[in-house]
């Protein structure tokens, strides 16, 4: 039975069966809501149970979960935490584009363009197989060091360098799929349009495969928002660098659990958004026949 | 069924559609694109929920939410206008799939069965083939076969051959008379009159959701009542 709203004026009501139905859908629903209220609280209560009953918890608890040591920190991890969130906007921004970029050079066709191809083909290969924190580890320490003029001696701008270099090298393999997922013929109805080449990526089908690629991104966007804290190995005081200051006074890790639970905090949201993009994406879907 | 209605959103798909069909009768939905037809099919294999409405399958009550669906479904069999079938499978495993994993039938009955399916519709010699290896028609009797090897007590064919070649139509729409001639109850849609008029017991003629007009195809096909039926087949007749 469909909400009241939609009867409009129809002159439509339900009939008997039909409202019968709908109060027993109703019953089951509430039913299996009670299920699920009791078998969630059962099980937390059951981990809960385990782990304060545990022989190390009482140190644990103390080392890790000290609520005044978690207050006093917790400004200090805030502040740094902003600035994650800062590299992480600017960095999306700049993956995007480079990214896009990059995949687009490697999709491109004809012999004359195989030096773009070979270096698109190269940089990824380079930048997925590195670890992030070596390219971190080179670029932080290493660029600075060579002095030239003009360039940055600073670590923030460096480390959000290594940050697009790594993640663009993903994000590109990202729109290269969706590239190629879009199918021959749009390409065909474009081109027999009189549409150039890059005409038809520009107004064919990069819209197409974008749209079809969100969803990866915006994974890759949280796996980014979490990697942001990795510059704290170059002494930038972001949230993680920020924690550690904390902890190394008295040896309590409390600061560490305080940012854990504001990168989550933070990450949350992000991810119920990245369902949303998702479900919409859903019903413009362009898959099979009914 | 009886008072059957269907909406998505606020678009009212289907109102106040009642229809018997005896075991063993052909009933044949005609009308225009957009009139329900399909929706119809797909809202008594329960893969559409109903706004209003009861429909029972032997006297049983399936619209029922106490009913379990894929119980109801697994003594239905439903063709589709584009085949459906599996591509990652081969045409004999498509064919078993449900036996085996909904009826827990043995893998080597259900392979006997699913061979039997097969020579029922002439394709035998294609049990290891890929679904994309075959020509159309071939799709459609191999998604007929996966239909019929679940013994289903109604086949439901929505538009089964709306998307073959005019040259494979013949082949998939022999198969369909057989079946009716064995005593099979079906519910189909379709353009192709010509057909209708052989097999069909019945003829219900959709528009805007309702059935406008039904009878035995010699009335309904053959002398109209209905002015919207009488313009819907000479449209039809200049094509």
């Amino acid at each position: 039975m469909p909400p009241p709203d939609t009867w409009r004026d129809t002159g439509w009501a339900p009939s008997a069966v039909e409202r019968e139905r709908a109060a027993y859908r109703r019953r089951r629903t509430v039913r299996s809501a009670g299920v699920s209220a009791l078998s969630t609280l059962v099980v937390v209560g059951v981990a809960t149970g385990l782990l304060v009953t545990s022989p190390g918890w009482p140190r644990v608890h103390e080392t890790y979960f000290k609520w005044d040591k978690a207050v006093s920190s917790f400004p200090a991890v805030l502040t740094g935490l902003w600035l994650n969130l800062r590299i992480m906007l600017i960095c999306a921004v700049l993956i995007a584009a480079f990214g896009l970029l990059i995949a687009v050079l490697r999709t491109l066709r004809g012999p004359v363009f195989f030096p773009l191809r070979l270096f698109g083909t190269a940089y990824v290969d380079l930048f997925r197989g590195l670890p992030l924190i070596l390219v971190l580890l080179l670029l932080g320490y290493g660029a600075p060091a060579l002095g030239l003029s003009g360039v940055p001696k600073s670590m923030l701008f460096w480390g959000c360098v290594a940050l697009v270099l790594s993640y663009s090298a993903y994000v590109a393999e990202v729109f290269r799929a969706g590239i190629e997922s879009i199918h021959p013929s749009q390409r065909a109805a474009a081109r027999s349009l009189g549409l150039t080449y890059g005409q038809t990526l520009r107004h064919v089908v990069l819209p197409q495969a974008v749209r079809r690629v969100v969803p990866p991104l915006m994974n890759d966007l949280v796996s980014l928002q979490k990697d942001s804290g990795l510059v704290s190995i170059l002494g930038i005081t972001d949230a993680i660098q920020a924690a550690r200051i904390q902890t190394s006074s008295d040896f309590n890790y409390t600061p560490y659990v305080v940012a854990g639970v504001l990168f989550i905090c933070l990450t949350i949201p992000m991810a119920r958004f990245t369902d949303w993009v998702a479900r919409r994406q859903g019903f413009q879907g362009t898959g099979g026949h009914l | 069924m009886s008072d059957l209605r269907k909406s998505f959103g606020s678009h009212v798909v289907l109102r106040d559609v009642s229809l018997t069909v005896e075991r063993g009768e052909c009933v044949v939905l005609i009308g225009a694109s957009g009139s329900g037809k399909s929706t119809l099919l797909r809202c008594i294999n329960l893969l559409e929920p109903i706004d209003d409405g009861v429909i029972r399958l032997e006297g049983e009550d399936i619209t029922d939410p106490r009913v379990s669906a894929d119980g109801v479904r697994g003594r239905m069999g439903i063709v589709f206008q584009a085949y459906n079938l599996f591509p990652h499978l081969s045409v004999i495993d498509n064919i078993t799939l449900a036996p085996r994993r909904v009826h827990k039938v043995p893998r080597s009955e259900a392979r006997v069965r699913g061979m039997a399916a097969l020579a029922r519709v002439g394709l035998q010699d294609k049990a290891a083939a890929r679904p994309d290896d075959l020509s159309g028609g071939q799709q459609q009797r191999v998604a007929i076969a996966r239909a019929l090897v679940n013994d289903p007590v109604v086949m439901l064919l929505d538009e089964v051959t709306s998307a073959l070649d005019p040259e494979l139509v013949g082949e998939v729409l022999d198969l369909l008379r057989e079946l009716k001639a064995e005593g099979m109850t079906m519910i189909l849609n379709t353009h192709e009159m010509g057909f209708a008029r052989q097999v069909a017991d019945e003829v219900c003629f959709l528009s805007e959701g309702r059935i406008l007009e039904s009878g035995p195809p010699a009335s309904v096909l053959g002398a109209p009542r209905e002015p919207r039926t009488r313009q819907f087949l000479s449209r039809l007749q200049e094509q």
